[in-house]
């Protein structure tokens, strides 16, 4: 249980401030397609019998920078995104059929399973966690500028594809991490809803990205306590915790507003 | 000493030549207008020498280091990304909080600190971009059409302030504009592009070239004149309803 807390927050703090880039830089489809890759990378990993992490973590990294290259003319980026987003996932269901050797618990990586989180995995989850959080701290003002405008980005020096491309390693890295925490299928929940539920709170980029982190630490933390509580799946109740943060919050503003 | 140089810029988008056989080069303290029509080519020229578009031929020049402040046609900062008028100032490098509310007194919005950017009018918006692009320290400075949407008033101060700045710094400017009247009294280069450099001299040269004045007109002539004797035509009757 304490490991589960740990590894649920881990995973907040720095799903939170990607979050915000992904919201920022309309990602979201591309969160879907890196995470969804990941399903990929769990079959290759049981077939090489490498880590999972490590698996995960190459195959999101493969995805991400794939999708982001061939973002070309003839198709729109939501188009090639949805293409690579569902190719992905259904490859890897596939593949992971083929392992008939071994027994597979496919829902647990496409929903996570948090609560069989051991030492070694939080080990990894903070490991991951603290170095997507340090390259995105790292890059900050330079991913700040680039994503407001890449001209003006360009005018300072910023070399526009090499943030981007750090954005990638992080959004990998985040996936790796959080596979086992909320699966698959629902990270791009993890990043979207905590920094969209506290976007109207935010006056600077800074703390939109700290409310952000916030938000999916106590999302994590009242997902646990309730899934404990009802004995309902952890993942998909820290993301619903999340949804119910994210209309609280938007009625709460919509309320001062009102008054 | 030449801050930005290009040899033999070409710009292609699939079969279409943008922009062809530019040479260029702007000195320490020089002021140089781009005039051209609508699609000439200026905004994209300009996306070349600052590095954000690559040439299809030829080569830039910047010298190590240089610092180009760099003010936008257009940049639209969006709902998503709450981002107050005092952390976009920042985002020059200036950190200092004095430095920066002094300098958006001086572009006349001591009071906007505060205020989101997406809540500024457009004329705030560009006085923003402004003072943002003067805190990087810039060497040059290299401005896009930078008086859409501000007001007469506004656009005398605007090119006064950027005097000052050139008087004071030293620093080149570079420029797009469609004011022709301040650009033939302020710049001592003016460069007429349409896909290509048209001609090229000193305000006065430019406005006698027949290029110049079969892009502009040549009851223009100049817009020197039309600056000086802005008042002294009649207009047609207008029936009034």
């Amino acid at each position: 249980m304490v490991r589960a807390a740990l590894a649920g927050v881990g995973l907040a703090c720095v799903a939170g401030p990607l979050g915000c880039f992904v919201v920022w830089r309309r990602m979201a489809y591309f969160g879907d397609a890196t995470a969804h890759a990941a399903i990929l990378g769990v079959a290759l990993s049981l077939a090489f019998s490498v880590s999972i992490f490590l698996g995960v973590l190459v195959m999101a990294l493969v995805m991400a920078s794939a999708t982001s290259m061939l973002s070309g003319r003839l198709y729109a980026m939501d188009t090639l995104l949805g293409v690579a987003a569902h190719a992905a996932l259904a490859l890897g269901l596939v593949a992971v059929s083929f392992l008939s050797g071994v027994r597979v618990d496919l829902m647990a990586y496409l929903f996570g399973d948090i609560l069989a989180v051991g030492l070694g995995d939080l080990a990894m989850i903070w490991l991951g966690a603290t170095a997507a959080l340090s390259l995105l701290c790292w890059r900050w003002g330079s991913l700040l500028t680039v994503t407001l405008n890449a001209d003006l980005a360009a005018a300072r020096g910023i070399n526009a594809r090499w943030e981007q491309q750090v954005l990638i390693v992080a959004l990998a890295l985040v996936v790796a991490v959080a596979i086992k925490v909320v699966g698959a299928l629902l990270i791009t929940a993890m990043l979207i809803i905590p920094a969209a539920a506290v976007r109207p709170f935010a006056r600077t980029p800074e703390a939109m990205a700290v409310f952000a982190a916030g938000a999916g630490v106590f999302s994590a933390l009242a997902g646990l306590g309730v899934s404990f509580r009802l004995d309902t799946p952890t993942g998909p109740t820290m993301v619903a915790c999340a949804a119910v943060v994210f209309v609280v919050a938007n009625l709460a503003f919509m309320g001062r507003r009102g008054a | 000493m030449s801050l930005i140089s290009a040899e033999g810029i070409g710009v292609q988008y699939g079969a279409r030549r943008v922009l062809q056989h530019m040479n260029f080069s702007i000195d320490v303290g020089e002021v140089v207008t781009i005039v051209g029509p609508n699609g000439a080519g200026k905004s994209v020229f300009l996306r070349v020498l600052i590095g954000a578009e690559q040439p299809s031929e030829g080569r830039v020049n910047r010298t190590h280091g240089l610092a180009i402040g760099y003010v936008p046609q257009r940049l639209s900062i969006g709902q998503t990304m709450p981002m107050s008028v005092a952390r976009f100032l920042a985002l020059s490098g200036s950190q200092n909080a004095s430095t920066n509310q002094a300098m958006l007194t001086r572009v006349g919005i001591s009071d906007r600190a505060k205020e989101q950017m997406a809540s500024l009018s457009g004329g705030e918006f560009q006085r923003v971009l402004l003072a943002h692009a003067l805190l990087g320290e810039p060497q040059v400075l290299i401005l896009d059409e930078p008086t859409q949407g501000l007001d007469q008033p506004a656009v005398a101060a605007f090119y006064r302030l950027i005097e000052e700045v050139r008087d004071e710094r030293g620093c080149a400017i570079l420029m797009v504009s469609h004011d022709l009247n301040v650009v033939m009294r302020r710049s001592d280069r003016v460069i007429c592009l349409n896909g290509h450099i048209c001609c090229e001299g000193t305000p006065s040269d430019v406005s006698l070239a027949p290029e110049y004045q079969a892009l502009f007109g040549v009851d223009n002539e100049g817009a020197l004149a039309l600056y000086h004797h802005e008042h002294d035509h009649t207009h047609d009757t207008v029936a009034v309803p």
